[in-house]
């Protein structure tokens, strides 16, 4: 009951805290993920936001959903879902009911006007440690420990270039192809 | 009308590959075109209202529109229109995850696929610096969320906070002083 609670509170705080989209949401999971010692490593996590670009639905019911199911079963997909959809659900009917000029506001304006920027730094820096986790095989906080991996720097470049060339690349079709070179770098070679 | 309120959303949510934006164009063609639960110029203000609170997009756009349509009952069915399909989906994906993961060649895309994730992120952090104005507040905004989190100063959600309460004394100084805040656009 208490693991249930706590996914429940979790799931909760991280639904009232993300700003700017579902990615802005990873951040706040991965800390937990590292502080919980959910989903074995922070490695099926980044699995998992592949796996969530290919199923239909809003990222933060999918990964509510997975991290309660891995975490406690079905019930505990049930508490984390509930978590992450309720901050949202309550404070739309407040401003539906009560106030009508709620994104007008200059208060509700310069919270975000300092939120939004913060939250480009945040998630800069957690694609950058992303990047270093599977290229070098460490953190930032751990740099000496590196130890080049070739292919996956190789396969960075290449779907970077990918990325810049093809502008707007549909992010399913940018899985796809990382896949083909994963399996054509650490497969073949 | 509850019913249907709740089939329209299980539709979009069913409908709806790779994150809350590509909603939109859904929920146009479902409650505006087809249905005329709302018109155009609401729909832009609902946007606005699920861009300036926390939470998926999806979840409060739906949220709103159940709710202009029939109180907190149509927010409800909304609501679990919207989720009920990720949800069942993400349980069986759950359920045969891990072990359609031992799998070696599974296990080598994933190696190319992590690369590819990261880039997605970054994709995802260059996108909301398009929508903020550039200035200097947002550019010593931006250096502190990289600071605080890439030295693992305070925790995350902390760093947040951080940022609304700078933004809105930021506000109350501009104003006190008069100046006509020009940051606001977000």
């Amino acid at each position: 009951m208490a693991e249930l609670f706590d996914l429940f509170i979790t799931f909760f705080k991280i639904g009232l805290f993300t700003f700017g989209g579902g990615y802005a949401m990873i951040p706040l999971i991965q800390e937990e993920v590292i502080k919980n010692q959910w989903l074995d490593s922070v490695e099926t996590l980044v699995d998992f936001i592949a796996i969530s670009e290919s199923t239909p639905g809003p990222f933060a019911v999918n990964i509510a959903t997975f991290i309660g199911y891995h975490e406690a079963g079905v019930i505990g997909a049930l508490f984390a879902t509930l978590g992450v959809v309720l901050p949202s659900f309550i404070i739309i009917l407040l401003i539906a009911r009560f106030f009508h000029h709620f994104q007008t506001n200059r208060y509700v304006k310069g919270f975000l006007k300092g939120v939004k920027p913060v939250i480009v730094g945040i998630l800069a820096t957690v694609a950058l440690a992303f990047v270093l986790r599977s290229t070098i095989h460490t953190d930032i906080m751990h740099l000496p420990d590196w130890i080049v991996d070739v292919r996956a720097l190789i396969i960075f470049a290449g779907l970077f270039i990918i990325y810049r060339v093809f502008n707007r690349l549909n992010p399913i079709y940018l899985i796809l192809i990382s896949a083909v070179f994963g399996l054509v770098a650490y497969g073949l070679f | 009308m509850l019913i249907e309120i709740f089939l329209t959303f299980l539709k979009i949510g069913l409908f709806t590959f790779g994150g809350g934006y590509s909603m939109i164009p859904l929920i146009q063609r479902e409650a505006i075109e087809k249905r005329h639960w709302i018109d155009n110029d609401e729909f832009l203000d609902i946007i606005a209202i699920a861009e300036s609170t926390p939470g998926p997009i999806a979840i409060n756009s739906a949220t709103y529109i159940g709710y202009r349509l029939r109180g907190f009952w149509g927010s409800l069915m909304a609501t679990l229109g919207v989720v009920i399909p990720s949800f069942v989906v993400i349980l069986l994906v759950s359920m045969f995850f891990l072990q359609f993961k031992s799998n070696v060649y599974i296990a080598y895309a994933f190696q190319g696929i992590r690369i590819g994730v990261a880039i997605l992120i970054f994709n995802a952090a260059l996108k909301i610096y398009k929508k903020v104005n550039k200035n200097w507040f947002t550019y010593v905004m931006i250096l502190i969320g990289l600071v605080l989190v890439l030295f693992d100063i305070v925790p995350t959600l902390l760093v947040i906070l951080i940022g609304g309460l700078v933004g809105i004394l930021h506000t109350i100084i501009l104003h006190r002083n008069g100046g006509e805040d020009n940051g606001g656009t977000v």
